[in-house]
């Protein structure tokens, strides 16, 4: 028995994965013994698909996530770290026991940050009634006590979270209303231009939208009262208005820390031994908020920790931001203001709910803001991912896929066009054959064999024949 | 006139075959089931390889490979091999001799090459050139359903669908008449390429996803989750017809659309709608072809699949299902009888005691003389000629120089073999590699039996006399066993004599053959297998439950990985691979029918036309593309539907438009499938001399 232990400390999107990762790589369990500690009694769940759960589209158990079945992987839920020692290597947990480790690593994302709203939150943070947040089960399961259809809720953040909880919850026939203290909805992912369609998308929904307004006071039993006075009837108070990360337990060990846990290129911390990822490790590349950058993280780090790639390296996030609402197709990425050293197309179109921005730069995507256009999103969006070169056509990239096939086109504009394409039969072979006396698709196939093959020109061949009939006095023979 | 089998594809197309006005036999469609009266322009040509200019029809021997080969007597080839065998054998163990079968020998032959492999040679040595085509769609299948019969239906069956979805899979183009079935559903096609199929989907209503290579795993996933969501999925059916549901939702639950957008570039509202499109439908299908299979990853790519069409309630009802379509004349047949490395007739497991009692009983020798599981095809290729692998090889009916991949080092691995023995009609790429090479009879000259894509046994009949000077393939087996040592009526020649000891043989095993006989194939029954002794045959299995011992069907949890090699600077694009309406495999038997070689005469490269000129490319240039194992030369055809991030070459050229120079050999861990569908390369004007090369 000489594998090492690998310790991670959290048990959520990251941290599961990075349990699978390492599964995938060490399948018998030779290289690393991984424990994996959860302080959440749920097994591990897909946080991102929280609304969805607040939606009714998903059950909680829906929305859980594969567990590595195999001898040398645990799981240990309901467990909670209270310190780090780095120097001796081991972790005291909740219950007194202590854990010895061969390498630790953080995967302990990030909280909900609640701003300094008058009765939002009492004084040790504990929110006041009526008001949640949406960032793990425990919030979902408050969220659904919380509210009922017809009854008035209130959303306070218009970022991404929010964004998807408001429609989330007017998908159950609640009546929504969404505060955005910045001027303008998803500040940090789209332009103000965007923004301004996104909100008229939401108004059609029936969700009430209030940019560049500051919350003063939340009221329980009536609602949210705004600087300006008015006061937005809400039963509950949905708070999605940033995370922290939870650097506590590095910090304590004497580990470097900003707003996150610094990591290098290798996700390893100020400490040798220490790494983080996910929402709680702060990268230069940056990358924190967004699941798929942790998902890249872990697998970077499994290959590292069980030595399968000792060459990997994170470099950096490519971040796609895709709003998960029904009936809304929204993405951005990359930089959604690009200066001018990019060349950027723009098409608006507020009467159709539509914008698109694409910024180029050295014929790469630079950035982009695509709303109600999916076929190009995912198109820029893997040009992007891919950093491959952008076609010179831009306007026809936004516009999405090419019209299939040139060649039927082609086709149809030749003289002599193949009818038939699994046997290559030309019109005028068919011709032939009818002046040949062939008058039937029968006897056309048994002198052209025409219509022999996949079928799809059987059409052709009968109009065919019809018109020439038609066209003929009499039969000549 | 003679009604006989199409010699190509799995579709088996039944054809007349008659004298035409030259007196040389003609084919043309016959009225069948499957093809419905219709031929693609490989059938209708089929019987000009009969007279085909430089058939062979003389062995030829060298015994040197500097030399030139000589025309020899059969005496003397056989002898020479016979000779060189033993020897060998004598040398080296009975493990240096390795056979290489194929998915398009009959079902007669595929078992008498098995019993030849495991008897008169005594080697586990024995593989086919199926491990390429649909084995991992039969490990997936198996797993699922505790049996795989590519179609567990007829094909008929799919004209009464609503919707049938397509993954990786292109019969359009390889095998047209079977589109007639897909003429009225609406059709779903999961591919890189806008193909044929593709286009038959739009103008149908229906629609076509295009996953980036190597993807379509995750795509699967994301239908599942979709439909999940949707609440399309048939719970009763899970809860009472399959078990593993809840593990194989945990692994689907990460690929929520966007998700899934993400990884494959299927936009997200196509992938709701698909998944609306087919959990809806009354009657649907999901099928797999070579698109999806041809992966590292195959297994579970199939799996996924299957997972989806469990989940909607699909397999094992009447009107709907699952079902992979295979690809060679006789891919199904051929991966049941015997010429895999890990079974024996029957679909039994060699590593089952039971199943080598039986088969020992059967063939008349102790159960511990037959030898273990082998290697696997490409491992098999891979081992010739090196230091504890086997120095001698028999090849019959595969051209693995030109269809294998990584094809250079496979030529380098055939050529450090101290014996090459190849049977074939023409001096295939392999066969010219030989130290003997056996001039056998074509289909349309030996009688025998095929096993269709739906699991029907179909009778193929004589329809002329081999040309004087040309054996077949039983024959040579014959002829080689006895001088082995081995007794005469154990290798018969007659191949209902054959198919009476393979009934035998298969009586009990999953795929039991034991009621099929010449009687009932003559009078025209639809033999779909299982057919035990006397009994009705089954053209719908698992109507009553599964093949599992607890009659359920099994969902199994895959995760998506990504393909073994991602684009990166060095070799920026997606190579994959595929076939061509007018060849069939390497192309030995279609690029030498002039009408099929003029229509496509050499190797081509679909490619966007910005890749094309961002590479110094335009329509009709030679462009050369390199991958890490070798560079093959192909002619520019720009196609502003393809992915800018993937180009497409048909396989079935040789020399120096050998596609299999690029492919990546890197093998799925249960089907040992090659993932010959991506591959990391780089495009470039060929040169002057690279050009020539082609001629």
């Amino acid at each position: 028995m000489n594998q090492r232990h690998v310790v991670v400390i959290g048990n959520g999107m990251v941290g599961a994965r990075f349990a699978e990762e390492v599964a995938r790589r060490d399948p018998a369990g030779e290289r690393v013994h991984l424990t994996v500690l959860g302080a959440e009694e749920e097994p591990a769940y897909n946080r991102v698909l929280l609304p969805g759960v607040v939606s009714g589209a998903y059950t909680p158990e829906d929305i859980y996530l594969p567990c590595p079945e195999q001898p040398s992987i645990s799981v240990r839920t309901g467990t909670a770290v209270q310190a780090v020692d780095a120097e001796s290597c081991d972790l005291t947990l909740d219950d007194g026991t202590r854990m010895g480790y061969d390498e630790l690593v953080l995967a302990t994302g990030a909280r909900a940050s609640f701003p300094p709203v008058t009765g939002v939150a009492a004084k040790d943070g504990t929110p006041a009634p009526g008001v949640t947040a949406l960032r793990d089960m425990a919030d979902c399961h408050r969220v659904q006590a919380l509210v009922r259809p017809g009854a008035p809720a209130v959303v306070l953040g218009g970022g991404v979270l929010g964004l998807e909880a408001a429609r989330a919850l007017a998908e159950r026939g609640v009546r929504v209303s969404v505060v955005e203290a910045a001027p303008w909805l998803m500040r940090r992912q789209i332009d103000q231009a965007a923004a301004a369609i996104l909100a008229e998308r939401y108004r059609a929904l029936g969700v009430a939208v209030h940019s560049w307004r500051v919350a003063a006071r939340w009221i329980p039993g009536t609602g949210l009262e705004l600087d300006d006075g008015r006061i937005l009837a809400g039963d509950a108070l949905l708070v999605t208005a940033g995370a922290r990360a939870n650097t506590e337990l590095a910090k304590d060990a004497g580990i470097a820390v900003e707003h996150g846990v610094l990591v290098d290129d290798t996700l390893t911390t100020s400490h040798p031994r220490v790494h983080a990822i996910g929402d709680c490790a702060q990268h230069t590349g940056g990358g924190a908020g967004l699941v798929q950058p942790g998902w890249e993280q872990a697998a970077v780090l499994a290959d590292l920790l069980t030595g399968t790639a000792p060459e990997a390296r994170y470099t950096g996030a490519r971040p796609i931001t895709r709003l998960k609402a029904e009936g809304i197709d929204l993405t951005s990425l990359g930089e959604t203001e690009a200066d001018d050293t990019a060349e950027t197309v723009t098409i608006a179109d507020p009467y159709g709910g539509r914008y698109a921005k694409l910024s180029v730069r050295a014929e790469r995507v630079a950035g982009a803001v695509l709303l109600g256009f999916p076929d190009a999103a995912s198109a820029i969006a893997q040009l992007f991912d891919t950093r491959a070169a952008v076609p010179a056509d831009r306007l026809a990239l936004l516009q999405g896929r090419p019209q299939p096939e040139a060649d039927d086109v082609q086709a149809a504009a030749q003289a002599d066009p193949l009818i038939c394409r699994c046997n290559a039969v030309t019109r005028n072979q068919i011709e032939a054959a009818w002046l040949d006396g062939a008058r039937t698709r029968d006897t056309i196939a048994a002198q052209t064999r025409a219509t022999t093959g996949c079928g799809s020109c059987i059409r052709d061949v009968n109009t065919l024949l019809s018109g020439w009939s038609a066209a003929a006095p009499a039969d000549v023979s | 006139m003679t009604t006989t089998h199409c010699p190509y594809c799995a579709l088996q197309c039944a054809m007349h075959l008659e004298p035409g006005p030259g007196g040389a036999l003609a084919a043309r469609p016959a009225d069948f089931p499957t093809n419905r009266g219709g031929l693609c322009r490989k059938g209708w040509t089929s019987a000009e390889m009969l007279g085909v200019v430089d058939r062979l029809r003389r062995p030829l021997l060298r015994k040197d490979r500097e030399d030139d080969f000589a025309e020899v007597d059969w005496d003397t080839a056989l002898d020479y091999v016979a000779d060189r065998l033993t020897d060998l054998r004598a040398a080296h163990g009975p493990e240096a001799v390795s056979v290489f079968g194929s998915g398009g020998l009959t079902n007669e032959k595929s078992y008498l090459l098995g019993k030849f492999a495991r008897l008169a040679l005594g080697t586990s040595q024995i593989d086919y050139n199926g491990r390429f085509c649909m084995s991992s769609a039969a490990a997936a299948s198996t797993r699922a359903f505790g049996l795989d019969r590519g179609m567990p239906f007829p094909l008929t069956d799919l004209g009464e669908a609503e919707v049938v979805l397509l993954a990786g899979a292109n019969p359009a183009e390889t095998m047209p008449p079977m589109m007639a079935h897909l003429a009225a559903p609406r059709l779903i096609v999961v591919d890189p390429r806008c193909s044929a199929t593709a286009r038959q989907a739009l103008a149908g209503g229906g629609m076509h996803l295009a996953p980036r290579p190597g993807t379509d795993l995750a795509l699967a996933l994301g239908l599942l989750h979709t439909a999940r969501t949707a609440n399309l999925l048939d719970t009763g059916y899970i809860a009472q017809r399959t078990t593993g549901f809840a593990q194989a939702w945990r692994a689907a639950a990460a690929w929520w659309p966007e998700q899934t957008e993400h990884v494959t570039g299927v936009p997200a509202h196509q992938v709701r709608a698909a998944a609306h499109m087919l959990g809806k439908a009354k009657g649907a299908y999901v099928l797999t072809g070579r698109g999806t299979e041809q992966h590292a990853k195959g297994t579970d790519s199939v799996s996924a699949w299957i997972n989806l069409a469990l989940g909607l309630g699909l397999p094992g009802r009447v009107g709907s299902g699952y079902g992979c379509i295979t690809g060679q004349g006789n891919g199904q047949g051929g991966r049941e009888h015997g010429q895999k490395a890990d079974q024996l007739p029957g679909y039994r497991r060699i590593d089952d005691p039971a199943a080598r009692e039986h088969i020992a009983r059967v063939w008349g020798v102790e159960a511990d003389t037959l030898p273990g599981p082998g290697r696997s095809a490409f491992e098999l290729l891979d081992a010739l000629g090196t230091e504890g692998g086997p120095s001698a090889m028999l090849l019959f009916g595969s051209n693995p120089v030109v269809s294998a991949p990584d094809a250079g080092r496979v030529r380098d691995r055939l050529a450090d073999l101290d014996l090459l023995v190849v049977a074939d009609f023409v001096l295939s790429e392999s066969a010219a590699m030989a130290d003997v090479v056996f001039p056998v009879a074509q289909w349309a000259e030996e009688g025998g039996t095929m096993t269709n894509l739906e699991g029907r046994v179909l009778r193929r009949r004589a329809a002329a006399a081999p040309p004087a000077g040309v054996r077949t393939d039983l024959e040579v087996l014959h002829g080689l066993a006895t001088r082995l040592g081995q007794p005469a009526q154990r290798f018969p020649t007659d191949p209902d004599a054959v198919l009476a000891e393979l009934r035998a043989a298969s009586a009990g095993a999953p795929a039991d053959y034991s009621g099929i006989t010449p009687e009932r194939l003559e009078a025209g029954e639809e033999l779909h297998w299982p057919v035990t002794e006397g009994q009705a045959p089954t053209p719908r299995l698992f109507l009553d439950g599964f093949a599992h011992p607890d009659g359920r069907a099994r969902f199994i949890p895959v995760q998506y990985r990504p393909a073994a090699e991602t684009p990166d600077a060095d070799y920026p694009l997606i190579a994959t691979t595929g076939r061509l309406m007018g060849h069939y495999q390497s192309g030995a038997q279609t690029r030498r029918i002039p009408e099929l070689a003029q229509a496509e005469p050499e190797a081509y490269l679909e490619i966007h036309p910005d890749t094309a000129a961002r590479n110094g490319l335009t329509e009709g240039d030679w462009a050369q593309l390199t991958s890490r194992r070798g560079t093959t030369t192909a002619r520019v055809r720009l196609r502003p539907d393809a992915r800018r991030d993937t180009v497409f070459l048909p396989f079935h050229y040789a020399g120096a438009q050998t596609a299999n120079n690029l492919t990546n050999p890197v093998l799925d861990p249960t089907s040992r499938m090659p993932e010959f569908k991506v591959s990391a390369i780089r495009v470039e004007p060929a040169t002057t001399a690279q050009q020539g090369g082609h001629l």
